[in-house]
């Protein structure tokens, strides 16, 4: 057990240290933090200068564009990027769940067309996978897609796709033998989102912001060397996205809750309640389940480095940050008083934690619920009973 | 970055495991904790077979064996002389040791370096020691204490033999680690720390002390879980087993979790202790927040999962329980732990 970073490890740090105060714009630090999400042409360009320098893809392997790094350069460069509150990369559906898919289970030819443009952010992918009708029962989708010679013809509406409004392609899972049920017959495809067939339509979330939309799909052909895996097989090919969502995303969320944190700290020094024991009370609460995340995500990467695959105490990372972070930014609310009522130029710091505490209540829901989680951890973890 | 622990370790582990289940059965711990003198003094020479008291065991060794020990809730003094007699005396003693430094209005383990109504005197080259120390764990079954005690020159440490002093058992709720007085009248006494240097050994007291009762409640918390999903898995209500139910998954898998972050912040404390690292005192205090409030709530959890069972003397689950409020008060609580971090977040 050696918390420290090695010699090499320290010394990538160290260089992308250097690089983010070199490349962020000058006094980024001390700027007020944005409202809401970086606009996507500022987010694209961020993420060509990110690859330019070689921090995007760090673990995929160098032959599509990655760095071939240990998992731990990861966990490093979303440590430093989320201190300093630099912006995302625009690709994260394709980083997170449709890259590590497609290297698993894709082609040749698949793994070609697509890893190095995910990486680059030339290429931005939605995800297909929840419909009206199914939500936290996934093996439940409806959309259909029958085979027509050397096509397949795609017909059903998806819901809840961050990006597809901007995406090139969407991972789209869907039931190809309707004679089958549960998690049998389904297949998962690549969807060119510029195909014929395919509408998109914003649906416009509680903090104003249209970040999820609607698809539909009619009579939209896709190509049989479009399927990821083979057809039949769709269900294992999303549960190794569902696997990488839940299984990566811990530090990423942990970064984010860690620059919320400092937020707090000065959020609270700000309005003056730095001297309030019960503000310090529960400031010190809110910083012990930060770093209970923090210290679990490291313990699951040492188990993914050793093994190849997550260790199970990171399945509680997504569940534990998201009720932590509606707590965090609820409470900075209430640090605020009635100027919470304020957003816009009026507000404080423009409004920066209405959106969060908005946007925070999609936590608990998008990226399985917290009831789904906890019966997964129910189930496959402590080993209970099954509840349905 | 490396956060698991070595084969070695692991081999520790799984040894104490064993030995620890075979011999500590839960009815067994029962009738010690129920019993007069509250532990088997022949587990001391056992655990010395065991290599459980060798001198190049580290904090990380220790967190191990406090965790499994925890697990079936050892009764003993192998804990007070490990975390609180083990950094005053730079290694392990013989025989059960034990600290005292509490007194009347003094209960911290920081505040005892700044001052004592306990006297130390030295006269014609041997000294001796006169005043009164409370709550001194394990004191009753200990062969000799260290005492925190005033000199010219400041506080110093002193090791006293028990026998030497008169001890007063006081009525404890957690029977498996008790406290006791112990009063001392010109008590003869050997200089173990000189006056004035008391306080960096009980910084180091406190540090490794709450981190192996972090490790221990994690050990507590993995015991009440166990616990809860075998009952869960095994009672059945109106025709299911009551696991099955989300009212009692949910609870066991908020448990779960608690453990998880727990057990991360349990093991990095060790750590930070073992490689005295830049942010051990925070370490240390975050994980005692984050592992003596667990495994409450871990005990009472499962006592809502057992019901009415779990309510009663004869089931083992409220010696956990009381096991665990005792971790949680000692050295402070969670909300003075808070505040302590409060003034590292906002000065």
């Amino acid at each position: 057990m050696d918390f420290r970073d090695t010699t090499d490890e320290a010394e990538f740090r160290a260089g992308l240290r250097d690089w983010l105060a070199d490349t962020l714009p000058a006094n980024w630090a001390q700027r007020p933090p944005h409202v809401g999400h970086h606009p996507i042409e500022e987010r694209r360009a961020w993420s060509r200068k990110l690859f330019d320098a070689g921090y995007v893809g760090l673990t995929w392997p160098t032959e599509y564009g990655g760095g071939g790094k240990p998992y731990s350069y990861q966990a490093i460069f979303l440590e430093e990027t989320g201190r300093i509150g630099a912006p995302e990369h625009v690709g994260v559906i394709g980083l997170g769940m449709a890259g590590p898919t497609i290297r698993i289970h894709g082609t040749e030819t698949q793994k070609k067309q697509h890893l190095a443009a995910i990486l680059s952010g030339d290429t931005i992918f939605c995800q297909g996978f929840s419909e009206p009708g199914s939500g936290s029962d996934l093996a439940s989708v409806s959309t259909r897609a029958e085979l027509d010679g050397h096509s397949y013809v795609v017909n059903g509406q998806k819901v809840w796709s961050s990006w597809a409004h901007v995406a090139d392609y969407c991972i789209l899972l869907t039931r190809s033998d309707p004679a089958e049920r549960g998690h049998r017959g389904m297949t998962y495809f690549i969807l060119d989102m510029h195909s014929p067939g395919v509408a998109v339509r914003p649906l416009r979330q509680i903090t104003g912001d249209p970040e999820f939309n609607e698809i539909f799909l009619s009579d939209v052909r896709i190509p049989a060397e479009d399927i990821v895996d083979v057809p039949g097989n769709g269900w294992n090919v999303a549960m190794t996205t569902l696997l990488h969502e839940r299984g990566t995303l811990g530090f990423a969320l942990t970064s984010h809750l860690e620059g919320n944190m400092a937020r707090l700290l000065e959020t609270v020094k700000q309005v003056g309640a730095a001297d309030d024991p019960v503000v310090r009370d529960r400031v010190a609460g809110l910083y012990v389940e930060l770093e209970g995340l923090r210290y679990t995500n490291l313990r699951s990467l040492t188990t993914l480095m050793k093994t190849g695959v997550p260790g199970p105490e990171g399945s509680v990372a997504k569940l534990c940050w998201s009720e932590t972070n509606q707590r965090l930014t609820s409470f900075a609310l209430e640090l605020l008083g009635t100027d919470s009522q304020l957003d816009g130029d009026g507000g404080f710091w423009s409004g920066f934690w209405q959106f969060q505490q908005l946007r925070s209540r999609g936590n608990t829901i998008e990226a399985g619920t917290s009831e789904v989680l906890r019966n997964i951890i129910a189930e496959r973890l402590v080993g209970l009973p099954r509840s349905r | 970055m490396d956060f698991a622990f070595s084969e070695e370790q692991e081999m520790l582990r799984a040894a104490a495991r064993s030995w620890l289940k075979a011999h500590y059965p839960a009815d067994r711990v029962a009738s010690l904790a129920d019993g007069e003198q509250g532990w088997d003094p022949q587990s001391w020479r056992e655990f010395g077979t065991l290599g459980w008291l060798d001198p190049e065991l580290g904090v990380l060794e220790y967190a191990v064996l406090a965790e499994e020990a925890g697990y079936v809730l050892y009764p003993g003094p192998w804990w007070s002389t490990v975390a609180l007699a083990g950094p005053v005396l730079g290694g392990l003693p013989d025989e059960p040791t034990t600290l005292a430094w509490a007194e009347a209005g003094a209960p911290d383990l920081r505040s005892a370096a700044s001052s004592s109504a306990t006297s130390a005197t030295r006269a014609a080259g041997a000294w001796t020691l006169s005043g009164t120390k409370q709550r001194v764990p394990d004191l009753a079954i200990a062969s000799s204490v260290l005492v925190v005690a005033a000199a010219d020159g400041g506080t110093g440490i002193w090791r006293v033999a028990v026998s030497g002093g008169d001890v007063i058992p006081v009525s404890t709720v957690d029977r498996t680690r008790r406290l006791a007085e112990l009063r001392l009248d010109s008590a003869a006494a050997e200089p173990i720390l000189a006056p004035g240097s008391a306080g960096d050994a009980l910084i180091a007291v406190r540090r490794r002390s709450l981190a192996l009762l972090a490790c221990e409640a994690v050990g507590i918390t993995q015991w009440a879980l166990d616990m809860s999903s075998a009952h869960a898995k095994e009672r059945v209500q109106f025709g299911r087993q009551i696991g099955s139910y989300q009212g009692i998954s949910h609870r066991v898998a908020d448990v779960y979790t608690a453990l998880q972050l727990a057990r991360s912040l349990a093991y990095r404390a060790a750590w930070a202790v073992d490689a005295d690292a830049a942010d051990v005192d925070e370490a240390v205090t975050v994980a005692a927040v984050s592992a003596g409030e667990g495994a409450v709530l871990a005990c009472e959890s499962a006592m809502q999962v057992l019901g009415g069972i779990g309510f009663t003397w004869d089931h083992p689950l409220h010696r956990f329980y009381k096991r665990a409020q005792w971790i949680a008060a000692f050295d402070g609580t969670s909300r003075t732990h808070r505040a302590e971090l409060a003034t590292a977040l906002l000065g």
